[in-house]
């Protein structure tokens, strides 16, 4: 596969209806909260990880897209596809030989695994090269306004212990706690770097598949916390070479995302209620705006 | 010909970890020239330079946030790696997080703005077609476009960093008040020495009016 050529950025929104997009664990679980301007926050580790599922789903062990961080949950192995082995020989001889083998294993990796060829990884050899700097960096996501957690009690009709049911004499109840945002629309800035594809062997089918799992990846990730996710909006912006034409922060302030007019004052709580906006006529030469979604 | 170059960078968080607080990340107060020389380097960088931090600017408030995240402590190993290639099967070799799970938290910066001041050096890898002239235009012509090598980041990869050339001529940004008077920082990195081993240099940070003087990373006031 040959790796990419263009430098992309792109700005992803994505909105939760009644549910907890990311939980803070230093919060007892509610979900994330800009402490200075109440925005809700994703962070950019729980949207990889989202990329990493849908990926091992969707590729379910094929070769080359094996997942590297893998959770209990996706484990897949009773469809285990033959495997081939891929022989790789280290392309320079002259290096120390210590120096060689680390690259071959780095090359190994970044040729099996799908999120170490992305995401990049840290391997426990001592020389640089043990370390892949993946193409694709995410930011943080926010949401466009302030929101509002809402604590829901909830009641179990059972009890976990002996114990907990003699102390009621038979009643058996438990009271539960959710954290849900009633509604939230979320921004996440990412850029992918073709100069860094180039180390990993990161390929224009793997872009499609970055792609791919950022429109579905809500779509299995479904969940008691989550509430309704979905992914709303994928905007890409391709340059027309590796290095870019423009900065990157003038093409995400092409992407306007505000309420509707006259409902600035109203609490959203749908995504019809903002209006998404791409000036075109701002974004320099040699950059291509996609909508992908 | 002008011989420096002046970058604007900003970005909503940052985190320049402290050496002594890695484990739950505390960030130092501001920049440090180590990762201000890895922002000039996303932007431009060839073996046959290195670039000098010269001067660091800090443009807002020192803020602080913490926030806490999932991570794992592994690192991949090597041997498993070397053993599954033997076998030719990626079978077995992955990380489950829950079983390597750790909670941290990082004391991260909040909405930062600096200017950086540097000049580069030829280094002994210099060929004979490597002027200071060629570097510096790719450097300016590049930032100028807003083009880089890789995103350039504020500490770590998750905190995007914005730049912007700032131009010969250009009146001085505003720096706010806040950062008036002088400030001691304290020991702070200044930048790893990679010509033998990888050797941490440290220098004592005092931030003047929002202005820290960087010292050459062989000067005297720079302990390793």
């Amino acid at each position: 596969m040959n790796p990419i050529t263009n430098r992309y950025e792109f700005v992803f929104l994505f909105d939760v209806a009644n549910g907890n997009p990311n939980g803070d664990p230093d919060a007892g679980n509610l979900p994330r909260i800009d402490p200075e301007t109440n925005q809700g926050l994703v962070t950019d580790v729980c949207l990889k990880r989202k990329i990493r599922n849908y990926v091992s789903l969707e590729k379910e062990d094929s070769p080359g897209f094996a997942i590297y961080m893998q959770e209990k949950a996706v484990l897949n192995n009773q469809h285990k596809k033959a495997y081939e082995a891929l022989s790789i020989k280290p392309e320079d001889n002259k290096l120390p030989k210590e120096e060689a083998k680390a690259r071959e294993l780095t090359q190994w990796m970044c040729k099996n695994f799908f999120d170490v060829r992305t995401f990049g990884a840290v391997m426990t050899t001592k020389v640089n090269s043990g370390q892949v700097r993946g193409p694709v960096q995410l930011a943080f996501a926010s949401s466009i306004d302030p929101v509002v957690p809402m604590e829901v009690s909830i009641t179990r009709m059972a009890v976990t212990t002996e114990a907990e049911a003699e102390k009621q004499s038979g009643d058996n109840r438990t009271m539960g706690r959710k954290h849900i945002v009633p509604y939230g629309l979320y921004r996440a800035h990412g850029f992918i770097s073709a100069k860094l594809a180039e180390r990993t062997g990161f390929g224009e089918e793997d872009l499609d598949l970055v792609w791919r799992s950022l429109i579905n990846m809500f779509e299995h990730d479904r969940s008691a916390a989550r509430g309704e996710m979905s992914a709303r909006k994928l905007i890409v912006f391709k340059h027309d070479n590796p290095m870019g034409n423009a900065p990157a922060h003038l093409l995400f302030d092409a992407v306007k995302v505000k309420r509707v007019e006259g409902e600035e004052d109203t609490p959203a709580r749908s995504f019809s209620d903002y209006e998404v906006s791409v000036d075109s006529e701002s974004v320099p030469q040699g950059v291509s705006v996609e909508e992908k979604l | 010909m002008a011989y420096g170059v002046k970058l604007l960078i900003w970005g909503e968080r940052a985190c320049f970890t402290r050496p002594e607080m890695k484990v739950e990340r505390v960030s130092y107060d501001i920049i440090t020239p180590s990762a201000a020389r890895g922002i000039l380097e996303a932007i431009h960088w060839k073996p046959a330079i290195r670039w000098v931090i010269d001067r660091i600017t800090v443009l807002k408030p020192i803020r602080f946030e913490s926030i806490r995240r999932n991570e794992v402590g592994t690192k991949a190993s090597a041997g498993s790696i070397s053993s599954a290639i033997k076998k030719g099967t990626t079978e077995g070799l992955h990380n489950i997080v829950e079983d390597d799970r750790q909670q941290r938290a990082s004391t991260i910066l909040k909405d930062v703005a600096y200017v950086i001041e540097a000049h580069f050096e030829m280094t002994s890898k210099a060929g004979s077609d490597d002027s200071e002239g060629k570097h510096l235009d790719i450097f300016n012509r590049r930032a100028r476009k807003g083009q880089y090598f890789h995103a350039p980041c504020l500490g770590v990869r998750e905190f995007p960093a914005y730049f912007r050339l700032i131009e010969d001529g250009e009146p001085p940004l505003a720096i706010d008040e806040s950062l008036q008077g002088e400030k001691d920082l304290g020991y702070m990195l200044h930048d790893f020495d990679f010509a033998d081993e990888v050797i941490p240099h440290f220098f004592r940070a005092r931030m003047q009016d929002g202005v820290v003087e960087v010292p050459p990373l062989k000067s005297e006031e720079v302990r390793a």
